[in-house]
């Protein structure tokens, strides 16, 4: 039979249409796996890099591998510690808050006093020219939450200037520093209510 | 033979330009080019998928009925654009976080299954992918052409963060153009996107219009 006339069959179509998804999984999910492990070691990279830059001055231990596991309020939240004469001078962690398009997942540093060393933005899917400015190549705005804690401001100005905060909105973009200061926010929260554990006071290294 | 390739090539950058003649692929088109930096990176990503796809449609176009045509391609298509985004997080990392975003937007870039139904199913696979190459770096000089002005007029800069894309030996493109401009932010916003895109068309069709004039100009005085 030629192929023209096959072409025209049902079944021919059925079939065509049902190989193309099948030969397309089977590529996505042999590539899935392919770069399974190199997408995972450029984000522990990213991880490492952003690390170093909420947490200014050097520390004595690997902050990876001093980490306590916590339960936050959406799920389990991982903290690096670092550590200076055996005593805890700082954590790092991640939280995230939604954003214009999808979560936005930042780290941030807090001191043992619960001030805010520093917060950078490690993914977020905003849109370039508007809601980027949240990445520090892009703007100066994430260095606005340094040296903040609880107290300043009071908790009910941790919000952007149009919701009656302290923080700067973007031109045409309320929604992404939003979502920031919101994580941000939560995230001193959760230093608060889990200081003892986190500082590992009472015991011992 | 050339004739056929001077045709394919100047029917993808000018004549039938994606965005200035054929006025697909809009929705990708004013949501990243507030800045030229950014129509660059979505014109590349898109122009390396066009040229595959074409490749691909191309190369199977016997084995595809007629009734099922668009699924297949759409399939396809979605397959590629998720490889290439794969594959760019995993061993272009630097880049993929630039250009992360617009990756996913190829996909509803109606201008690649345009090429594939149009162009690539009906010839042979060295012309569509020629055809690709063209029709993508077509997209890809319009991207850059509007996206240029969008920052020129919203921002006072030209190229900024050209270096995040394409490697810190192209910094040199970044220019200050207005220093200390304030910004007009309407430029910036899609609504700023219609308006250059709808000048930049109007203009395309006054330039072909004069062109058209001179041809019959010259024929009639060669007549005569």
């Amino acid at each position: 039979m030629k192929l023209e006339e096959l072409r025209g069959k049902l079944i021919y179509q059925a079939l065509l249409v049902g190989a193309a998804a099948l030969l397309t999984s089977a590529l996505l999910s042999f590539f899935s796996q392919a770069t399974e492990a190199d997408i995972k070691a450029a984000e522990e990279a990213d991880l490492k890099a952003s690390l170093a830059q909420v947490l200014p001055g050097a520390y004595e231990n690997d902050l990876l591998k001093d980490t306590v596991t916590l339960p936050g309020k959406e799920g389990e939240v991982l903290v690096y510690r670092g550590r200076r004469k055996g005593k805890v001078e700082a954590v790092v962690y991640q939280v995230s808050g939604n954003g214009y398009a999808g979560s936005i997942v930042c780290v941030m540093g807090v001191s043992r006093e619960g001030k805010i060393l520093g917060v950078r933005v490690i993914k977020h899917k905003e849109t370039p020219g508007l809601g980027d400015k949240i990445e520090p190549a892009k703007g100066d705005w994430i260095h606005s939450f340094e040296g903040r804690w609880l107290g300043d401001p009071v908790t009910e100005k941790w919000a952007v200037k149009k919701d009656g905060g302290v923080f700067d909105q973007f031109a045409g973009a309320t929604i992404t520093p939003r979502g920031v200061v919101n994580a941000v926010k939560g995230g001193l929260a959760f230093f608060e209510g889990n200081k003892a554990q986190l500082l590992d006071e009472g015991v011992q290294p | 033979m050339n004739e056929k390739y001077a045709r394919i090539t100047k029917d993808g950058l000018w004549n039938n330009n994606v965005v200035f003649a054929q006025m697909l692929a809009l929705c990708p088109l004013l949501a990243v080019t507030s800045s030229a930096t950014n129509g660059l990176g979505m014109g590349l990503a898109s122009t390396a998928v066009l040229l595959l796809s074409n490749i691909i449609v191309s190369s199977v176009r016997h084995l595809i009925s007629p009734e099922v045509r668009i699924p297949v391609y759409i399939v396809l298509i979605a397959t590629l654009v998720t490889l290439v985004d794969m594959s760019l997080n995993a061993w272009a990392h630097e880049l993929y976080k630039v250009l992360g975003l617009f990756i996913a937007l190829i996909v509803v870039n109606c201008a690649i299954l345009g090429r594939a139904e149009a162009f690539a199913s009906k010839n042979s696979v060295l012309d569509a992918a020629l055809d690709g190459l063209m029709m993508g770096l077509g997209f890809t000089f319009a991207l850059v052409v509007i996206g240029g002005v969008r920052e020129i007029f919203g921002s006072g800069t030209l190229f900024a963060n050209a270096h995040l894309l394409l490697g810190p030996a192209f910094a040199f493109l970044e220019l200050t153009i207005v220093p200390q401009y304030k910004g007009f932010l309407l430029m910036i916003l899609p609504p700023g996107g219609f308006l250059v895109t709808g000048l930049l068309l109007a203009w395309k069709r006054v330039l072909d219009a004069r062109r058209a004039e001179k041809a019959a100009l010259v024929a009639e005085e060669a007549a005569s």
